[in-house]
Order: structure tokens, then sequence, then C-alpha cells
């Protein structure tokens, strides 16, 4: 069985294959910004370690990590992440950056919220209006993101499922191309948003809430409780990117001139 | 012959039933060394499992059936096969009775010769190097014929070698037949052609519903037939098959 | 449409680096798979063409139930074994090439190995005969009739090949689509339709096709060839 997964493993293996690399748990949305492209070069080129990024939903991410499988989580759900720090899974949580969620809607508007800022008025326009609405429902940040959001204006959301409410059980990007199908309001997360290319009717209904912050986390995986670990590659990784040099970096990623990610690293 | 012979061959009280049918009914002969034997028989009569039984393709279902030098696994057979249809691999000519040679265990640097030699008597060598399966029908069973006689048994049996073939092929392979008999094989044939029976053999075993119901040298069988069944069969056989 | 061609052929006409890389590592992926599966699956056709032993139908049926193996389940399992809490985590494949060929492998088994049981038995049944007079033990028989049926197998292997190039539910849970690392074509192609750009996803989808059809088309010809020399 060995000797099989060698002979496996030799005749899959590149040419040069990287030595230095570590595994980073994400998720969708993060990968799809494209932000990753933009720092782990300049990480590698500075330390010469691949850093292999593993796209999930968060809660899939925190998994992974939780059996061993990755070295890093970089994530953005915050009473989870906190769950996972309990569990003894993580060494030390540190803030990294944050971005925003936006509420997308159809040029239509049926409930009128156009250059709105208020995102608990809005919702509840939606709601009065019956308009049609796109949930990701598959326990994302985004997806618990806005459960709070609709607790927060007052509103049991479970009762209206399958009415207006829409809950698809997908990732960020199919959501919004159900979404546009379907010319239906939807909350996303900027990069995506940005990114995103399939935009039929669709345009930003509501922005700028202080409310609409997704804020950013990252963990060393415990190599106490998990001794594969790749402790000090996977340090040097969290010290960079909340360090002033990986913060500036998270900073100059810009779609049309636009800057996605908030560095707050303290 | 040389030691370890494995004629005679002795069937005692030897039956073969199958779907619930009796194909082989109580048979008891001797074959033994010298006149070409001839099974003599009507379609459906049981010959091609009697010589699927004496080669040992089929097992009895009671009797025996014995050889004078039992064969010894992993040594060359010392009998061999022709099908009434040749089944030749996707292979030349000469790769064909190569593999035969390699079956039997013969050392590669031997086969080379052995196999030409064989592909000369039955007059294919110059098809040595075409590919087997795209031979004419005739061609193939002579090739059939060198497959089984590369490696000199003691005994040939042919199963209705000429059934499926055109008279000239045929008569190509009769005198191919003829030739190793005089060779000194010991040859075996089953037909139901009365003239092939008349021009190849020396004496005939006639077969009837599974029973073996006469035995005679040729030319007895032919002119005094002792059995109802035998002149039966010889009369309604029509005179040029 | 018009746009996904165009882009297509942008891509193609540009050669453009990441996605040969794309292209390379999809090709390595399932090509070793294939050879891995025909290595163990046609042996194990062919053994099971020429034995009798109890329980024979049983195997049968399960191995060509095995055929429709949904590749998200291989997926699932394999991620299972090679994950650091299960059993195989201390070879530490999992995230990279060799993980995806480990489930590619285990994926197209059972077609090769049903697919040739099928072609060695028809062919068992017209050679047995001929054989069992030279002398050819069982084994030895079903080692001649897999060289002998080898233009129907290719045929086999095709399938194999043509199941593996096209799923992506076992490479995108044992692979993690890694940029530069594990992406391969269908991973690629769900990706960038999960974030809208339909015309590159479909651009891709029609390269995938094509090496598909390409392949398919050399191995038709080859058999062709064969067929008209050998009969």
């Amino acid at each position: 069985m060995r000797r099989l997964l060698l002979v496996v493993g030799i005749a899959a293996s590149p040419v040069g294959a990287q030595d230095k690399f570590i595994v980073l748990a994400s998720t969708t949305s993060t990968e799809q910004s494209g932000l990753f492209g933009h720092i782990l070069p300049v990480f590698q080129k500075k330390t010469g370690i691949q850093v292999r990024v593993v796209a999930l939903g968060t809660g899939q991410a925190l998994d992974l990590a939780r059996r061993g499988d990755a070295d890093v989580v970089f994530v953005h759900a915050r009473s989870a992440e906190e769950k996972f720090l309990a569990e003894g899974h993580g060494v030390r949580r540190f803030d990294v950056m944050y971005n925003d969620f936006v509420l997308i809607g159809p040029k239509s508007d049926p409930a009128e919220l156009s250059g709105g800022r208020d995102i608990l008025e809005g919702l509840r326009k939606i709601r009065a209006a019956g308009a049609a609405f796109v949930s990701r429902g598959d326990k994302s940040g985004t997806h618990i993101a806005e459960l709070d959001l609709w607790k927060l204006a007052g509103i049991d959301i479970a009762k209206e499922k399958g009415s207006w409410y829409r809950d698809t059980g997908q990732g960020m990007g199919p959501a919004l191309n159900t979404a546009a199908a379907m010319n239906a309001y939807i909350l996303s997360d900027r990069g995506t948003w940005l990114s995103f290319k399939n935009r039929g009717e669709l345009f930003i209904a509501v922005e700028g809430d202080r409310r609409l912050f997704n804020q950013y986390g990252i963990m060393l995986v415990n190599p106490l409780k998990h001794t594969n670990v790749k402790k000090d590659l996977g340090l040097t990784f969290v010290d960079w990117v909340i360090s002033p040099e990986g913060q500036k970096a998270i900073a100059g990623y810009r779609i049309d001139g636009e800057q996605l990610f908030f560095p707050n690293a303290k | 012959m040389s030691n370890g012979a494995i004629l005679p061959l002795r069937l005692a009280d030897v039956s073969f039933a199958a779907g619930g049918r009796t194909i082989i009914d109580r048979v008891s002969l001797e074959i033994g060394t010298g006149p070409s034997t001839i099974i003599l028989g009507a379609n459906g009569a049981g010959k091609s499992v009697l010589m699927r039984l004496m080669h040992g393709l089929l097992s009895p279902s009671s009797g025996r059936i014995d050889w004078n030098a039992p064969e010894r696994p992993g040594a060359p057979r010392k009998q061999a096969m022709v099908f009434q249809r040749p089944v030749m691999l996707r292979r030349s000519a000469y790769a064909n009775v190569a593999y035969a040679l390699k079956i039997a265990g013969i050392p590669e640097p031997q086969r080379g010769a052995l196999a030409r030699e064989a592909l000369e008597s039955v007059g294919l060598s110059h098809l040595a190097r075409r590919s087997a399966r795209v031979l004419s029908g005739g061609e193939q069973q002579r090739l059939a014929l060198a497959r089984a006689w590369a490696l000199h048994p003691e005994v040939l049996f042919l199963d209705e070698p000429t059934a499926s073939l055109d008279p000239s092929a045929a008569r190509e392979i009769e005198s191919v037949i003829k030739a190793f008999d005089a060779a000194g094989t010991k040859v075996v044939m089953a037909t139901h052609n009365l003239g092939q029976a008349r021009r190849l053999g020396d004496e005939i075993l006639f077969i009837n519903q599974g029973r073996l119901v006469e035995r005679a040298p040729v030319e007895q069988f032919f002119s005094k037939p002792q059995s109802a069944q035998a002149a039966a069969f010889i009369k309604g056989e029509l005179p040029w098959t | 449409m018009s746009g996904a061609l165009s882009t297509a052929l942008a891509l193609l006409i540009g050669l453009d680096s990441r996605l040969v890389e794309i292209v390379l590592l999809s090709l390595r992926v399932s090509l070793s798979a294939v050879a891995i599966a025909a290595l163990l699956g046609l042996p194990l056709g062919a053994a099971i063409a020429v034995s009798r032993f109890p329980g024979r139908q049983a195997v049968i049926v399960v191995l060509n139930a095995l055929m429709g193996l949904p590749p998200v389940v291989v997926g699932l399992l394999v991620y299972l074994l090679l994950s650091r809490a299960g059993p195989l985590g201390a070879f530490g494949i999992l995230f990279t090439p060799a993980a995806m060929v480990f489930a590619q492998s285990i994926l197209i088994l059972p077609i090769v190995a049903a697919l040739s049981r099928q072609a060695i038995e028809d062919a068992w049944r017209e050679y047995e005969e001929q054989l069992r007079s030279l002398g050819a033990g069982r084994m030895s028989a079903a080692l001649t009739l897999l060289w002998d049926t080898r233009f129907s197998l290719l045929t086999t292997i095709l399938a194999g090949f043509g199941r593996a190039a096209a799923e992506v539910g076992a490479v995108m849970i044992v692979g993690g689509n890694i940029d530069g690392v594990t992406r391969v074509m269908t991973t690629t192609i769900a990706l960038e339709t999960s974030k809208g750009d339909l015309p590159l996803a479909l651009g891709l989808g029609m390269i995938l096709i094509a090496i598909v059809i390409a392949v398919n088309a050399a191995a038709h010809l080859t058999k062709e060839l064969a067929q008209r020399r050998y009969g």
C-alpha cells in the first residue's frame, strides 16, 4: 500500500515541487475576491514559502482545521472562531482586516431602497414589499451575518421562507447568479460583487452602514493538538499578515481602483 | 514409439449426459497404435462429444477413460486436436505455431526451427508473416494442422476438419492428414462424410445415438455392414458427399 | 455563445501559461489514474472472466454496479482516508495531485475491470476449447486473451479516461482546487462558473471536450487500422 502511494506520489508530483509550503484554510468569498492572488506572491517572494489556499465555506474551513488538514485558518465569523479557539484547535486569534457587505438589488427596485444607508430599514422595506430575496443558506460567514441582520431588524425570517425569501444553499457566486436570474435582492460581500461579471439588472441598493462591516481573523492551528502542523512556517505567515508590511499589501489590493479590504490589526 | 507412449487409449463403459439428455451411452472401446481410426456417424450421433471426451476437454459422467501413460502436467502434450472451425490468435501464422510451442514449454531457441518445419509441412511457409485471421478458411485449417503437428504428437484428433471448407480446400486438408498418418502419427478423425471416411480411414467406428454400434476395417464396413443402422446410414447418404 | 468561442480561441492562441499548466495537470492526473486502473483492473477483469468460483455472479453484478460510483462520494471517502485524522493521513498527500490520482484511480478501476471482464469473457467463449486443447492453464490463457483483445481493451481504457477527465466531485474534495497546485480543468470551470465568469468557463469547457474528442479519435483510428491488419 505504501509503495503504491509512493508510486502515485512520484507520478503526480511536478518536477521541482515546492518544499516550503503551508496549507491555508479560508473562505470561497475571500479567494474569489482575488486578495490572495495579490498578497501571497509578495509573501512568497520575501520568505520563499508557498501558501496553498483551500477555499471552502467558513464552517467547512474550520472543520478542515479541526481534522488537522490545514496549518492556518483565515475566516470571517467571530463567534465560530472563538468556539474554535475554546475547543483548543487554535493558538491565538488576531484581527486582520475588515471588508463590508453590500445589499444588491434589481434596477427595478420594488422595495424602493435606492441610495439608502440604513440596512435594517432596507430589510424591513423588502419584507413589506414582499420583494424577492436570495439567501446563501449555507451557514457561511455571509449567511450568518445576514441572519443576524434580520434579527436586528426585528424580523423572524424563518416564517418568511418559501414566499419572497429564497433559501438556496449556495456559495456567493452561484447565489449572485441566481439573484441576477430572478431579479432579486441579495446580501453580498463587496469583493465578490466587484469581481462578479454576470450582473444582469443588479446594482448596489444599500451600502456604508457600520453594521455591514465584516471582520476577518487569522489563527495558527494548534501544533500541540495536531502534531503535523508546520508551526514555524505557519507563524511566519501569521506574523507577516498582521505586520505593517502585510497590512500595507492588503490595503493595496484594488478592483477598478476601489479598495476592498481595510486592515485593522492591532 | 518412445517410452511413456500414451496409446493404447481405453474407454470403459463411458457415458456422458448433459441437460438431462444422454449423449454418450455406455461406450467401451480401445484405440491402439497404427491404423487411422474414423469415428463415423450422422449429425447429432455424438461424435464430437466422444472426441472431446477422448481428448480430455470433457469429463465422463460415468465410466473410465485411461491412457497407457498418464499425462504429466507441465510436459508437452502428446495428443493434439484440430476442430471444425480453426481458432487463431491475432498474430502472424508463424506466431500462432510458436505460441503452441511456448505453451508446451519448448525453450525459445528451438521454437523457430520447429515452427518453420511445421509450416513447411502444410505448405504455408510463404504465408508465415501474414496475420492468421485474414487467411482463407482452408489456409487457417492448414495452419491449425501445422500448429497441432509442431509438437509431433502421438495422437492427432480431428473433429470434422473439412466440414466448413469448399471441396478444393478439403482435398488439401485430406492430403496433409494422409501425410501425417504416413509419418507415423495416430489419426483419429470424426466425420459424417462417407467418401472422406473411405479415402482416409483404415478402420471405422460407427456411432449411432451415442452408442458404439459397429467397428470394422474400412472395406469390410462398406461392403458388408453388420448392423441395420450402419447399412441404413451407408444407403441414406448421397453418393457424392 | 460567441463570447465563449472568442474567449476560448483567445486563450488557445495566446497559449496562456496558466491555461497550459491547468491542461497539463488535468492530463497528468487523469492519465496516471488510467494507467494505475489499467495495471490493476485488466488482470482483475481477465481473471474473473476465465475463472469459476462460488459467488462469481455476485462479484460480476457488484463490479458492474461500481461503475456508477458517484465521483463526489469517492472524493468524500478518499478525503476521510487521507485526512490527517484518517488512517492514511501520515502520508500527507491530501491536497496534492497524488491524492487526485488516487481518488480517480479508485473511481475508474471498476470501469476497467468490469468492461475488460466482459470483453475477455466473450473472447474466452471463442478460444476456450482451443487454448485448453493446447494445454494452456486458465491464468496463462487470461494473459494471452488480454493481449489478443488489446484493441477492444483500448476502448475500455478510453472509457475510463473519459470518466476521469470529466469528473469534478472527487478532485475538488481531495485536491482542494488550490491555485497553481491542484487546479484542473473541471475544477477551474466550476470556479469560474461560480464567479459568474461564464464565457471563460464555457471556453475551458470547449477545450476539455476537444481534448476528449481528440483522444477518442486517435484510439478509434488505431482500432480501425488494427482491425484491417490483424482481422
